[in-house]
């Protein structure tokens, strides 16, 4: 059959490329163009750069096969970028990887699988496809330290019938030895962590890009009284303790964002604890929800563990209550269910619940 | 693989190869010596100029400057031009040209050069009148003979008939010299731009033709080489190779002609014939070996990738330096929308290519848009 491999320039999609070809498939490797500067260049850092793209050229050489780099630029500007932006003015903390692979990424590739008569689509994702009970179903991946299921927690039936992910049935430690074995160029190249429109600080480029991030406002304790000042919400996250420029005996912690007065709220590692979140943007692998009341497990951030939670709808939506209190919970952020070692879905982080009385703020 | 993009590069002629085989090997001398090494290549080096000139119809052999190439060339004709003698000469141009002759312009303009840039109309091909509007007794005047994505010919020898006197013309004749015939007297221009590896030739070598009496800066400084225009040991090699391909062109531009004529006017003919709807970007006149053509309703990108897997090699728009296909500047200029130019495709036939090619193309083609529809 015909693969589609979608090749970042880095050790795990060259492998992905190199595995299929040695499973006896063609492959098709190509690389789709996000972004680019004012001056058409593409970014000189992060993943998907003009150093990016070189590399996966030419492992597609070394491997022999064709390679096309796909221009997407206005269709992640549009979709990506501006929503990104759009969500830090807001207060919120937003996972571009997440929007990018809801909005575009998945689209966009499956059809240019479709259309370039391949039979499938194959990506470097540490996470797994397997087909059991009647249905696709998504699990972490092999290499826990390195699943990135979380990323993927969008995908459901169609897309997983016609996806591969054979990265996410190895380490990271088996990867590098393919890599080595198949003496591909990118073998020791380091993982990618940045974001990959952003060069290095994403808070200069919201700067740059989003004036409204950097507007000056109050910080207030959880009392509202005003404890200092800041250059703008751009440099808070919620859960942030240092940077905060103000000295208070007590540690204290980012709590919440208020776009509109510019308000940042700082409390104490207690304040910054919540009992529940409620979802927006929900998808679920099956298809379905999973009844009111399930016991599920939960990853509110892509590096956080899964912790304990309830799933409940009410006449608002959805909401997870987490079994325990937990800290630094930030609207924008994803949400994402598990069963045991497979992704249920998830939703991204609406608003949260403070307390276990439903008092939402 | 059927190769159609000839435009981009074309296959290089043995006679070439055969040429500048001896330069590449034993003949390896720096013509600026006094040794006998250094003599023989000299004399091929200045054998070669005056060829060249007589080839262009120059009235002296150094009125041919050798370039790095064709982009070399443009560079020294507009900002050679612009900045000599410590002047900021007024430049105008089109928004057709080659990005090295835009760039250029751009880039003396920022060292103060007041740059006019005159657009063009749907047929691609710029407007005499508008261009000579732009210009006053001081100005440096470029536009191409033909357009490299389009291939929509240019009035040149009407803008040089109408321009006012002390206005200086450049004509960037890298895409047309194989098939058109460029001569200094036949175009009026001061100056003329070649590229070898577009005429059969090898890559990285070119000239600018320089009346003689013109004033020019040079753009690479050094050691003094081409009467101080530019600098830098001569590629003898290419050199040779470049002229070998120059005489090549004029001698067969009939026969090229002919032949590549009927296997584009073939191409085209089938590919409608097949599909009915293709809509052609321009109209005549046109460069006999162009056809730029848009396919209602297929992404050009999908096309070219479909065709590449089918074994026929095209292009679109401009290739960036990651590849991925952008919007073209010179199908935007023509005022054609995004959409419409993200499904048009060039195709262009060259000096190995005969009717049945043109045939064989279009069968190709119209199955893999027909796949894709």
């Amino acid at each position: 059959m015909r693969a589609l491999v979608a090749m970042s320039g880095g050790v795990d999609s060259s492998v992905a490329a190199a595995l299929m070809l040695e499973q006896g498939h063609e492959v098709v490797g190509v690389t789709l163009k996000q972004w680019q500067g004012a001056d058409g260049s593409m970014p000189t850092s992060g993943c998907c750069t003009v150093a990016d793209a070189e590399d996966a050229r030419r492992v597609a050489a070394q491997l022999d096969v064709p390679y096309y780099v796909l221009d997407h630029v206005a269709d992640f500007r549009e979709r990506v970028v501006e929503p990104f932006g759009a969500a830090y003015v807001a207060g919120r903390t937003p996972n571009p990887c997440i929007d990018c692979n809801r909005r575009v990424r998945f689209r966009t590739l499956l059809e240019r699988t479709e259309a370039l008569g391949c039979d499938f689509l194959v990506t470097g994702h540490h996470a797994r496809v397997c087909h059991r009970g009647g249905r696709y179903r998504l699990l972490v991946g092999k290499d826990s330290a390195k699943d990135q299921s979380y990323v993927l927690h969008m995908l459901g039936q169609s897309e997983l019938a016609r996806v591969r992910l054979p990265i996410g049935e190895l380490t990271k430690t088996d990867v590098r030895s393919h890599a080595a074995r198949l003496g591909l160029r990118t073998a020791t190249k380091p993982d990618s962590q940045d974001i990959c429109f952003v060069k290095d600080d994403y808070r200069a480029f919201l700067r740059e890009h989003f004036e409204a991030v950097a507007r000056p406002g109050p910080i207030v304790d959880t009392a509202g009284e005003v404890v200092g000042h800041h250059g703008g919400t751009v440099d808070f996250t919620i859960g942030q303790r240092r940077g905060l420029g103000v000295a208070l005996g007590e540690p204290r912690y980012v709590v919440d964002l208020e776009p509109t007065t510019a308000t940042v709220v700082i409390g104490t590692r207690r304040d910054l604890e919540v009992a529940g979140c409620r979802l927006d943007d929900l998808a679920f692998v099956a298809g379905v929800a999973p009844d009111s009341g399930a016991a599920l497990s939960v990853k509110v951030r892509y590096r956080a563990d899964a912790v304990p939670a309830i799933l409940e709808h009410d006449a608002q939506g959805t909401i997870v209550r987490f079994r325990d209190p937990q800290p630094a919970v930030a609207p924008g952020q994803a949400a994402v269910l598990y069963d045991g070692e497979e992704v249920v879905g998830g939703g991204t982080i609406g608003s949260v619940i403070r307390t276990s009385a439903d008092g939402e703020s | 693989m059927l190769y159609l993009d000839h435009a981009a590069t074309t296959v290089v002629r043995p006679e070439v190869q055969a040429a500048m085989a001896p330069f590449a090997a034993e003949a390896f001398g720096n013509p600026s010596g006094i040794h006998g090494v250094s003599r023989h290549a000299k004399n091929a080096l200045e054998e070669a100029r005056e060829r060249a000139a007589e080839l262009l119809g120059a009235a002296r052999p150094l009125e041919i400057v050798f370039t790095g190439g064709g982009t070399e060339a443009d560079n020294l004709a507009v900002v050679g031009t612009a900045l000599a003698g410590g002047r900021r000469r007024r430049i105008v141009t089109t928004a057709l040209e080659h990005e090295a002759v835009l760039e250029s312009a751009s880039f003396a303009g920022r060292l103060g050069c007041e740059v006019v840039i005159v657009g063009v109309a749907r047929t691609g091909r710029v407007d005499p009148a508008e261009v000579i509007a732009a210009c006053d007794a001081d100005t440096v005047v470029s536009v191409m003979a033909a357009n490299n994505e389009t291939g929509a010919i240019q009035p040149i020898a009407e803008i040089a008939d109408m321009r006012p006197s002390g206005a200086m013309l450049h004509t960037d004749a890298v895409q047309a010299f194989i098939s058109e015939e460029v001569t200094v007297a036949g175009t009026g221009a001061d100056m003329i731009s070649l590229a070898a590896h577009k005429l059969g030739g090898p890559k990285g070598v070119g000239l600018l033709y320089v009346r003689n009496g013109i004033e020019l800066e040079p753009v690479i400084h050094g050691g003094g080489q081409e009467l101080g225009r530019r600098s830098g040991t001569h590629n003898v090699a290419g050199i040779v190779g470049l002229v070998a391909a120059m005489e090549l062109s004029v001698r067969d531009r009939k026969g090229f002609r002919r032949r590549v004529g009927a296997a584009r006017d073939r191409f085209e003919e089938v590919l409608s014939a097949e599909l009915g709807d293709v809509v052609p970007t321009v109209g005549e006149p046109r460069l006999v070996q162009h056809s730029h053509l848009r396919f209602p309703g297929v992404p050009a990108e999908t096309l070219l990738i479909r065709l590449d897997q089918a074994g026929v090699a095209a292009a679109a728009g401009s290739a960036c330096h990651s590849g991925a296909i952008e919007m073209s500047h010179v199908l935007e200029a023509m005022g054609i929308t995004a959409s419409a130019a993200a499904e048009s495709v060039r195709f262009t036939f060259g000096w190995v290519n005969d009717v049945s090619d043109g045939e064989d193309a279009a069968k190709r083609v119209a199955a893999v848009v027909g796949e894709l529809r």
